[in-house]
């Protein structure tokens, strides 16, 4: 199984030369420590700030500049500043090339459950829905199961949706998953030691298997 | 040019009455009107309709109004860190509409802009749908959504001059901006105010033309909400 560290690690991997990445609260925002330094990427905050650098030290501690989960930060070079309409247009206009973010459910056509659940406070979306909506690429970084052991990927969410077949792609502490065009979830990567069996025991959704599945390699 | 400068925050929001609708500028803690919700807090009013991304936290921000019993009704996106506003919410007491977060900076830049609808892809398929208008276009489905609109928008920058032109800081900027053109009447704080024409014109963010009052704010506290340092 995966640490929560491991999954921002494997994400990573997915990441491209010159693509403007927006990464949501959590194991999301951990994937910033393992993007290759030796590729170019822009990360955006949806407040208002293309270029996320370092948490700052204590001496550069900002209180105007923070991220989308309110967390002090600083700006790399070649930042820039916009305000929440501006924002939202480069994420519905398609510009915004990656978005990566957590999920409480995942159905096998690609709908996405991560906002609300019923019966508990609901602190709202965010702005969960309008990335959903408009990236051309959406990786879900989330545990394959819940605490009560039930599956989370799923042939239907059960929870309020957050958006409709958007994720492309799943890394859950089992394994890499796609999802099909036709719905289904591809197993592409198993977590070390974890077991072809063990993913088709906990994923409650149509399993796509093709061939040998291999293990996932970290350096 | 036309002079916008009022005495203080006191003197700013000296009309607001019972029962409007309030913009409020700001990102969590970031880019408030701490001096405008301060003067709030000394009017005896309420039934407030309040139009902002967050509600703040327990002892700062909106959540100041919310203890207060002024706010009857929050428009937002994202709600957390509030204690109150919790226990107000599921009493009953109060009414929240959750909105996306890109549809709220949309519907009010729409309502300042003069645009009564548009549509957005967010929000397809989900209860946020649910009795709106969808249409597709080029093979894909959007829904319509409404401008927003106050009677009222209260915003914070980092300069301004006393013509209303506005330059905000870092991400201090966040909805200020477009709120500040779909109120009614503007009010504008900002940490240094100063005279017509001392301003670039190049770098101004906000023309004082959507700015009706501005002053020089004080006593600035910028609560941070997650202090998050380097290792």
């Amino acid at each position: 199984m995966l640490t929560k560290d491991q999954i921002a690690q494997r994400i990573a991997k997915e990441v491209k030369n010159g693509q403007y990445i927006n990464l949501g609260i959590g194991i999301p925002t951990l994937v910033a420590n393992y993007i290759p330094s030796n590729l170019d990427v822009v990360l955006q905050s949806e407040n208002g700030l293309l270029g996320i650098g370092p948490f700052p030290t204590e001496d550069n501690v900002d209180p105007d500049l923070i991220n989308a989960g309110k967390q002090t930060i600083t700006m790399t070079k070649g930042s820039a500043l916009f305000n929440s309409a501006d924002s939202f247009a480069m994420i519905r206009g398609g510009h915004v090339h990656l978005t990566i973010l957590g999920a409480m459910e995942v159905s096998e056509n690609g709908d996405i459950a991560n906002w609300k659940i019923p019966g508990k406070m609901v602190k709202g979306m965010g702005g969960a829905m309008d990335l959903v909506a408009s990236a051309e690429n959406i990786i879900v970084a989330m545990q394959h199961c819940s605490k009560e052991g039930q599956s989370k990927l799923l042939p239907d969410c059960s929870l309020p949706i957050t958006g409709i077949r958007c994720v492309k792609k799943i890394v859950s502490d089992l394994a890499v998953l796609e999802i099909a065009p036709e719905g289904g979830f591809i197993l592409l990567e198993r977590a070390p030691g974890v077991t072809v069996e063990e993913i088709k025991a906990k994923t409650a959704g149509k399993l796509i298997i093709n061939g040998d599945i291999p293990e996932m390699v970290f350096e | 040019m036309i002079n916008k400068t009022v005495k203080d925050a006191k003197a700013a929001v000296a009309d607001i009455p019972n029962n409007c609708t309030l913009m409020m500028g700001g990102f969590g803690l970031s880019g408030i009107p701490e001096n405008c919700i301060s003067a709030l807090l000394e009017r005896n009013i309420n039934g407030l309709t309040i139009i902002s991304n967050n509600a703040g936290v327990d002892d700062f921000g909106i959540g100041l109004l919310l203890k207060k019993r002024m706010v009857k009704k929050m428009i937002s996106s994202y709600v957390g860190e509030n204690a109150e506003f919790e226990r107000q919410l599921l009493s009953g007491e109060l009414e929240v509409d959750l909105i996306p977060q890109g549809t709220l900076a949309e519907r009010v830049r729409a309502g300042g802009a003069g645009i009564p609808a548009f549509f957005t892809p967010a929000g397809v398929g989900t209860e946020v749908a649910e009795g709106k208008e969808t249409r597709e276009f080029d093979g894909k489905t959007y829904l319509m959504e409404r401008w927003l609109k106050a009677d009222f928008s209260i915003v914070k920058a980092w300069k301004g001059d006393t013509a209303g032109n506005l330059i905000f800081k870092g991400t201090a900027r966040n909805f200020n901006p477009i709120m500040a053109t779909a109120g009614n009447i503007c009010i504008a704080e900002v940490e240094e105010l100063v005279e017509a024409g001392e301003l670039d014109p190049n770098q101004i963010h906000t023309p004082g033309i959507y700015v009706q009052r501005i002053f020089q704010g004080k006593d600035y506290e910028k609560r941070i909400e997650q202090r998050t340092i380097s290792k």
